[in-house]
């Protein structure tokens, strides 16, 4: 299995509630939404608390820590990928990739760190490699 | 208020074609409708309420209505998916309880087959002005793999195999070989299955559904109008719904929307999982039938893997039998999306219609249950109890 999954990123769309996430992307830094009236964390991130309600919701840096949860790798394709959930250690879970890794290895409760991916033409996007 | 034997299915119709080359999107709506109304012994001018969802060209239902020339005094176009029509049915209960319409019309049909789609292998966009897809279209999620993580985690927590998962493919083919029009009527056994190509881990080819062209068509009619009508009457008992999705990051992929509109449902109708007499679950992959079960309490969460082995699906053999018709891993699965074949066959059985090798004796309550969208991130659930009266 090869080490590389080199496909090409479709790019996201950043919009004025999401800029500053894909801000700190190209610093490479992982931002996550915190709420100040529920202290509840978010993902994917909001405005408005999707707990409480607030709008009171305020950017936060990740430590880039996390555990798979699940994932699956995609085989019928020319380029097979790695989705995943992975839940950082602040406690939200989020989709994304597993890479730079043997695809074969992946397992259920492996520790990942996070990396940045560049995407076709648009920001980069956090993915996450096994430690 | 309760829908609760305020509404009758008084007709139903699928489509025989598996590939519609020669036909558009809006003739196969067309031809579903008339072979329901066929059905039911019906007349379109009867129709006064008509029902589609994402599948119908055009903008809601007005293309529809306007092509099928109808007139109608209610519209719905809800749509959760592939179990948007099994929804429909509660809806159309709802307002034929509520007096807003008497015949309701629900049609689906589509031709991803003619059209050469990848359907389950390529990412799907609804648009980057969805809340979720800068956060999720550039990691590649399709429909295959959203579910295999769904069937990956239930592995991890539940010791699932994948052994257990081919007998919810092999019990669908054992009904598929009786049914003429069903895209694969060959029996498989598990080896086959978990020996298929792997198209995303842990799911093989044979745990994933057909592709396949056509659609069908349910009427949903006033008591009065189904009492009027010759065909074996079958009443809505109950209905549910429910959309599960990522509850802000708190992901849990160990059950489905079905955990709450099944319950829904069942108090709604008055019965519990061990009165059911058949069951239509959607079928997209092994997995999403696997799921559905647990959720609706036809076993354990976590059990599903032994409750579906060794033919217990298998109508005559075990003690649930699943979709009669093969389903949609073995017959049809028009237009990506399977609800609606679901309540068709749960009629069939209710009307003792069924393929006499298949049919389920003294079938007098059955459910169809549908999941639209993806398992693994947001999907519609919707559930009906139906019973032959």
């Amino acid at each position: 299995m090869a080490i590389t999954q080199d496909r090409k990123l479709p790019p996201p769309e950043p919009n004025p509630e999401t800029q500053p996430f894909w801000d700190a992307a190209a610093r490479g830094q992982l931002l996550l939404k915190r709420c100040a009236a529920c202290g509840e964390r978010h993902y994917y991130p909001r405005a408005l608390c999707p707990f409480c309600f607030s709008d009171k919701t305020e950017w936060e840096p990740a430590s880039g820590a996390g555990k798979i949860y699940s994932f699956s790798v995609m085989r019928r394709v020319p380029v097979p990928y790695a989705i995943a959930y992975v839940t950082l250690a602040e406690g939200v879970t989020m989709l994304t990739n597993v890479v730079d890794c043997d695809l074969g290895r992946i397992r259920i409760g492996q520790d990942v760190r996070l990396v940045f991916k560049p995407t076709d033409g648009g920001p980069r996007v956090p993915m996450f490699t096994p430690v | 208020m309760s829908i609760r034997d305020k509404a009758y299915i008084a007709g139903i119709f699928e489509h025989p074609t598996r590939k519609a080359d020669d036909k558009s999107l809006a003739q196969l709506h067309a031809e579903v409708a008339k072979g329901a109304l066929e059905d039911a012994g019906l007349a379109k001018q009867d129709v006064d309420g008509y029902f589609c969802a994402g599948d119908a060209p055009g903008l809601g239902p007005l293309s529809m209505v306007d092509y099928l020339g109808l007139k109608v005094r209610h519209m719905d176009s809800t749509d959760t998916g592939g179990s948007s029509y099994i929804l429909h049915v509660g809806h159309a209960a709802e307002a034929i309880a509520a007096g807003k319409c008497r015949v309701a019309l629900i049609t689906l049909a589509g031709r991803p087959r003619a059209m050469g789609q990848a359907t389950g292998t390529q990412p799907r966009n609804l648009g980057m002005a969805t809340p979720d897809a800068a956060f999720e279209f550039p990691y590649g999620p399709t429909t295959a793999n959203m579910y295999a993580m769904v069937a990956m985690r239930h592995m991890h927590e539940f010791g699932t195999t994948s052994e257990q998962l081919a007998w919810i493919k092999v019990a669908a083919s054992h009904h598929a070989q009786h049914n003429p029009h069903a895209m694969l009527r060959e029996v498989v056994t598990v080896e086959e299955v978990v020996n298929s190509p792997m198209i995303s881990d842990p799911l093989h080819r044979l745990d994933c559904c057909v592709i396949s062209d056509g659609g069908g068509a349910i009427i949903v009619a006033h008591p009065d109008v189904a009492k009027s009508l010759k065909r074996p009457r079958v009443k809505v008992r109950g209905a549910g719904e429910a959309p599960k999705h990522q509850m802000g990051g708190r992901i849990d992929l160990t059950y489905s929307g079905a955990a709450w509109s099944g319950p829904a449902a069942f108090a709604e109708a008055g019965v519990t999982p061990t009165d059911i007499k058949y069951a239509s679950i959607y079928d997209s992959f092994t997995i999403t039938v696997l799921m559905q079960l647990e959720d609706l309490g036809f076993c354990e969460k976590g059990k599903g893997g032994r409750f579906v082995s060794d033919g217990n699906l298998i109508s005559g053999v075990g003690t649930l039998p699943f979709n009669t018709d093969g389903g949609g891993l073995c017959n049809n699965h028009p237009s990506n999306r399977g609800g609606l074949t679901k309540v068709l066959e749960a009629v069939r059985q209710l009307r003792g219609e069924a393929h006499p090798k298949v049919q389920v004796r003294n079938c007098d309550l059955a459910i169809a249950h549908g999941t639209g969208g993806q398992l693994g991130s947001r999907h519609g659930s919707a559930t009906v109890i139906l019973e032959r009266e």
